[in-house]
């Protein structure tokens, strides 16, 4: 018990925003009609890429100077991120504008 | 006691760690601001751009301004690296989502979904062999997440492709519970006993491969019907995974996306239980379909019509409601449809769509389709606010749907898809049911609807029989 009372509170930022993130998200997504699930799930799937800091963290702490198998997963994970993000965000756009279309 | 005259050399940052979370705190408010503009058609590709514009910022401070434990920003090489790969990726991502066709969506969406949990996965795995990392339980957490959100996300979408079948035997609900607390034993035994690095990055391996394995089992029993459920599921997995990687840099962008998608997406899953009156545990347990009691009852025979009767019958109704399904979409029938619609309202008929949640391979599937096709969305009517009106609907066309307009869901508590809701197209004073065949739908189970005396079937591919329709109705 002492030591979750002392985690708590060296932690109390990280829990609040943590708490807080996830029912912004439950209220966002609470009023959505059902028109735009897909679009919405494949816009927070693009979202989901935010990954590709990491990965540009990673690499940008990896030495590059000499061949590593880190050198070749962090590139890979870079581009598996950018896939993620710029494929998501291009696929939710291309459905949207259909959307937008419509309205003469 | 706020002490004003502290610097930023006292704090041992500089300006440039400021403006960098600064960049974060924009980041995260386009998020959130873009997700929310995204919930109302009207505004959703606006959200879409803000969204991407946060996400967009986010690489650039982080490539620029981040600075390594040690105090010196990411070096000219690895920056040019790290375009390099962004470069390649960004290609690749373009070029692919503008290429995919629209009905292959659903998997698109699982795809990218999965390389997403890859990088979360790559992540977490570097990490762990890195001394200087001290976070071991996150990012074991975002390397066991990340990986199954991976391989999950890769069977679904080769299930929604059609490259992978349903496999389910009653073993696999054990063998999937004896995976999962493998996996969370050696997760503990890494954490709570010390071993030297070496030993510790095969287990990483190790654990790897488990979630890979768990991953590929846990998608492979569940059907296909529920696969937009998996998704998002999967979607919520990889934001979470993300997050856990958030914290080993503590990085408060990747914490706050990450969550936040996370909770959306776990949301949006429970939404997607509910419009099929199902729930999550359900979902992942118990395979959909495979018929139950209720397949052998006694009906009688079904009745055609033929095209020009059919045509007759939508010109002089008042008020038509089409059921759009899954066979509309693969058969490319969304455009015909339209045009359908648009000749009997020039014939003074009040034409309708009747959405079902699940209409589709995901929920809103449906409503993309036919807005590819330039059906205005006003005219897509959700199931909840078009059943009431149904009763004085004249002709209901149901095309290419099967599950979702099934009586059996209300009526017989033997079938599977008992207390689905439904749209209720027996209700309605005639029906006309566009098929391939006699084939049962996603569920595998017999609809009652086919059989019913107000029924009249139109047998043939859902484009097709619509461009013949459409030419019998402008001939009358």
């Amino acid at each position: 018990m002492e030591q979750f009372l002392v985690y708590f509170y060296e932690n109390k930022e990280m829990i609040f925003i943590i708490t807080l993130s996830i029912f912004l998200g439950l209220e966002v997504i609470s009023n959505v009609p059902s028109v735009l699930h897909t679009p919405l799930m494949s816009g927070a799937n693009a979202i989901s890429g935010v990954i590709i800091i990491g990965g540009i963290i990673l690499l940008g702490s990896t030495d590059l100077t000499k061949f590593s198998l880190n050198m070749v997963l962090g590139i890979l994970a870079v581009i598996f991120a950018t896939l993620n993000v710029v494929g998501g965000f291009v696929v939710t756009d291309r459905m949207l504008e259909m959307f937008k279309k419509k309205k003469k | 006691m706020i002490v004003m005259n502290t610097t930023l050399h006292d704090l041992g940052i500089n300006s440039g760690d400021v403006y960098l979370l600064m960049s974060y705190l924009l980041a995260a408010i386009f998020f959130v601001v873009g997700l929310k503009l995204m919930s109302h058609p009207e505004t959703a590709r606006k959200g879409n751009f803000y969204a991407a514009g946060g996400m967009g910022l986010a690489m650039v401070t982080t490539l620029f301004l981040y600075r390594t434990p040690a105090g010196h920003t990411i070096p000219t090489l690895n920056v040019i690296v790290i375009l390099a790969a962004i470069a390649v990726g960004s290609v690749l991502g373009v070029v692919i989502a503008r290429k995919i066709k629209m009905t292959a969506m659903p998997q698109l969406v699982s795809f990218f979904n999965a390389t997403g949990g890859a990088a979360s996965a790559l992540v977490a795995l570097m990490e762990y062999s890195n001394p200087a990392n001290e976070s071991a339980v996150v990012t074991l957490l975002g390397l066991v997440i990340g990986t199954i959100a991976f391989s999950g996300s890769m069977i679904a979408y080769g299930k929604l492709d059609g490259k992978v079948g349903d496999i389910f035997a009653k073993w696999t609900t054990w063998f999937n519970l004896f995976l999962l607390a493998l996996i969370a034993g050696l997760m503990i035994y890494m954490l709570a006993f010390p071993h030297d690095m070496a030993t510790g990055t095969k287990l990483s391996y190790i654990l790897l491969v488990l979630a890979l394995i768990y991953g590929v089992m846990f998608v492979m029993p569940i059907g296909g019907a529920d696969m937009p459920v998996v998704i998002s599921l999967l979607n919520s997995l990889t934001g979470i995974a993300a997050a856990m990687a958030g914290f080993i840099y503590n990085n408060q962008a990747m914490i706050l996306g990450g969550i936040f998608v996370g909770s959306a997406g776990g949301i949006l899953t429970l939404l997607m239980c509910k419009a099929m009156n199902r729930s999550l545990l359900n979902v992942i347990i118990g395979a959909f379909g495979g018929g139950g009691a209720g397949v052998n009852k006694e009906h009688g025979a079904v009745k055609e019509i033929s095209l020009s009767d059919a045509a007759v019958l939508l010109a002089y109704s008042q008020k038509v409601v089409i059921v759009p399904g899954y066979g509309l979409a693969v058969a490319q029938a969304q455009f015909v449809a339209n045009e359908l619609v648009q000749l009997l309202e020039s014939k003074g008929v009040e034409v309708k769509f009747a959405i079902h949640p699940v209409a589709g391979r995901m929920p809103g599937h449906m409503n993309v389709l036919l807005a590819e096709a330039d059906v205005p969305y006003t005219k897509l009517v959700e199931m909840d606010d078009i059943n009431p009106d149904m009763p004085n609907t004249d002709v209901t066309i149901v095309v290419g749907a099967n599950d979702v307009v099934n009586p059996a869901a209300l009526d017989d508590p033997s079938s599977p898809i008992y207390g689905m809701p439904i749209i209720h197209a027996h209700e309605s004073k005639n029906i006309i049911v566009m098929k391939r065949g006699m084939g049962k739908g996603y569920a595998g189970i017999e609809n009652f609807l086919f059989f019913n005396d107000k029924t009249r079937m139109l047998f043939g591919n859902a484009k097709d029989t619509l461009q013949k329709l459409v030419s019998e109705i402008k001939e009358l």
